[in-house]
């Protein structure tokens, strides 16, 4: 359940992105690990708190994702889909590479105020970590859904997302609206590392949780919001039942097997908008 | 500027342009055959180039042609490399059958992928071929029976007709041969109707239906002729490496495919070969530069004094000796050649030749993408 909502997050960064800008951000995951390590940095090499570090983890990698929207992503909006999936598979190895060469290869723990606790509920022990993973999902959703549905921002986002064009003549900035919209989906994707840093080591491959993160945002119709916090949801409940069920080796790839059925059968996810190109 | 003009319809269908065209290509050939005995210590760094061909054959195309960009091709190469060691190995198969067999194996997976494959357009594509190769690779690790599991499957030399192409410079030759066959198969078709009901699904699906084109059948056949491919490429690469390990073949195989078919130029068979070269031949330049870039760095800040050079030499050192380096010099070089040049090495080149046939007439604007400001890929 509290990793599902992890992979809820992160597909919740690509729905944002695509949803808007029509790219399909594969460096989500990627994202996340250098939000986790900047955090580490913070906590562990300069003794910061943890709140001050998360905030600073946030800011610095909303701003490199704004940056690297300004800087690079601009120029292919609007190429062939397939370009921009290649584009952001290399930028996610260069952040790899990079947080490798920066941060060193092995595998650390982010010490949090949650760890090693816990709490009885009608008889169930539940560990502080896992309650402040869900916690955390639900006051981002909070504000992510006040900040789309009740500002000028949030709307003037909704409105650049569904017609660009359009957008651009009621004089909205479609441009900075698109920075900030990467700017958030980074901040985001920094949050789910950080939250999840201590339920899964950081290391430098924890962006693999992207391609998990895929199937929870395809699930969910890859463009619609409550469908990728629904879809992590039932991919994490899908991989704890078939880790608990099924002979070993079937957890790691019942997400994999249920995402190809469901584009198999439903194509367009189970939220997904359905319809033709007109000519 | 050179026009060919053709005269019969023989002229029109024939496998080159021109003459001049052929000869080139026989040159080429002879050069290929001559290589053995100019360089014969660097063959087996060669015949991965001509199997790495292959693989760029393969994906160009499914990606390049009929527009369907996976993400799993790395799965396929394991399915034929497995299930070649498995045939001739296990069941003792003869080689020639066995690699024929591998690439019906993998032509029927290409299938499975393929079917539920249609439905879907643009990145769920690549998504679920991606979900493939994850599956593959898990199945691969734990199935031990056939594949060994994590422990892998050592790999013995080729045997064709009692023939041993164990020594480097016959397995080279195997691998030419093969790889010419792939190309000449790939030509034909390409030049054939199904090639064209191909291109026309990638240029626009829905033109392509309205033409009377079956998109699922020649869905199906790309996905299926280009697992073949793959599986061909895959006997040749358990040879090749000796050893069988599920780890090999990961999405950074896959990735470093699509990498080839980028940089060697979309749309292009020519673009599959140049991308193979440079993909094979990347790992080897980039290691000759961490031996010699930390020298030039200290000559030139040697020039402010010894101390400084070597202090600076030290660093670089240091920081090129980082085995992490490598798959974010792919990414950079990934991300440059889309931004820059979508066209790949291939349409570089064509832009090169024609600036000289054109010589002072030649306009900038003539390869000039349309901007489109937004091309909606959501409704299709």
């Amino acid at each position: 359940m509290a990793v599902g909502c992890i992979y809820g997050l992160v597909a919740l960064g690509f729905v944002l992105i695509y949803k808007a800008t029509e790219l399909v951000n594969f460096a989500q995951g990627d994202l996340l690990m250098l939000g986790a390590f900047c955090c580490y940095m913070f906590v562990v090499w300069y003794h910061w708190g943890y709140w001050t570090a998360l905030l600073a983890a946030i800011a610095i990698v909303a701003l490199f994702g704004a940056v690297l929207d300004w800087t690079v992503l601009r120029r292919v909006i609007g190429q062939p889909q397939f370009a921009v999936v290649m584009l952001t598979i290399g930028l996610g190895a260069m952040f790899r590479s990079f947080a490798s060469i920066t941060w060193g290869s092995e595998i650390y723990t982010l010490p949090t105020p949650f760890s090693a606790r816990s709490t009885r509920i009608g008889g169930v022990t539940v560990s502080h970590e896992y309650v402040s993973i869900i916690v955390g999902t639900v006051v981002l959703c909070a504000v992510l859904y006040v900040l789309f549905t009740h500002t000028r921002v949030g709307v003037a986002m909704q409105a650049a997302s569904q017609n660009q064009l359009a957008a651009y003549y009621m004089g909205i900035p479609v441009k900075r609206v698109f920075s900030l919209i990467w700017a958030i989906s980074a901040g985001v994707a920094t949050v789910a590392g950080v939250l999840l840093a201590p339920v899964s080591l950081i290391d430098v491959n924890i962006g693999f949780i992207g391609l998990k993160a895929f199937a929870a945002a395809v699930l969910g119709g890859f463009g619609s919001i409550p469908g990728a916090l629904a879809g992590g949801v039932t991919i994490g409940v899908i991989e704890l039942l078939s880790g608990a069920y099924l002979p070993q080796g079937f957890k790691d790839v019942a997400a994999y097997v249920v995402l190809l059925l469901v584009l198999a059968i439903r194509p367009q996810g189970m939220f997904g908008a359905v319809g033709r190109k007109k000519v | 500027m050179r026009f060919v003009f053709k005269t019969s319809y023989q002229q029109d269908m024939g496998l080159f342009r021109d003459g001049v065209q052929r000869n080139w290509y026989i040159a080429l050939l002879v050069a290929l055959l001559v290589l053995p005995l100019l360089v014969p210590s660097y063959l087996i760094d060669i015949s991965l180039v001509f199997i790495y061909g292959l693989c760029g054959i393969s994906l160009m195309v499914l990606a390049g042609y009929t527009g369907l960009v996976s993400l799993g091709h790395a799965a396929f190469l394991g399915i034929g490399a497995y299930a070649h060691v498995y045939f001739t190995q296990d069941l003792g198969l003869p080689w020639v059958i066995s690699v024929i067999l591998a690439a019906l194996v993998t032509a029927g997976a290409g299938v499975l992928v393929g079917l539920p494959a249609l439905r879907m357009t643009g990145v769920y594509l690549t998504i679920a071929t991606l979900a493939f190769a994850l599956i593959i690779q898990e199945v691969l690790t734990h199935w031990d029976k056939v594949t060994g599991g994590l422990k892998g499957k050592p790999v013995a030399k080729a045997v064709i007709f009692g023939i041993s192409f164990g020594g480097s410079a016959a397995f080279y030759f195997l691998c030419l041969v093969l790889l010419i066959g792939g190309l000449w198969l790939t030509q034909n078709l390409l030049r054939a109707p199904t090639g064209r009901a191909w291109v026309a699904i990638r240029d626009s699906e829905i033109a392509a239906q309205s033409m009377g084109v079956n998109l699922a059948a020649y869905k199906t056949i790309a996905f299926a002729y280009s697992a073949a491919l793959m599986g061909v490429a895959g006997a040749l690469f358990a040879h090749k490496v000796g050893y069988l390990a599920p780890d090999i073949f990961t999405v950074l195989l896959s990735i470093q495919f699509l990498l080839m078919v980028v940089v060697g130029g979309l749309g292009s068979l020519h673009g599959a070969l140049y991308g193979a070269v440079f993909v094979a031949m990347l790992p080897v330049l980039i290691s000759g530069a961490r031996d010699s870039v930390p020298g030039w760095f200290g000559q030139v800040f040697g020039l402010f004094g010894a101390r400084a050079g070597d202090v600076v030499a030290g660093a670089v050192d240091r920081f090129v000796k980082q085995p992490a380096l490598e798959p974010g010099i792919f990414g950079l070089i990934l991300a440059l050649f889309i931004l820059f040049e979508p066209l790949g090495i291939y349409g570089r080149w064509q832009k090169i030749k024609l600036y000289f046939s054109l010589f002072p007439l030649y306009k900038h604007a003539t390869f000039k993408r349309q901007k489109s400001y937004m091309r909606s890929e959501r409704l299709r």
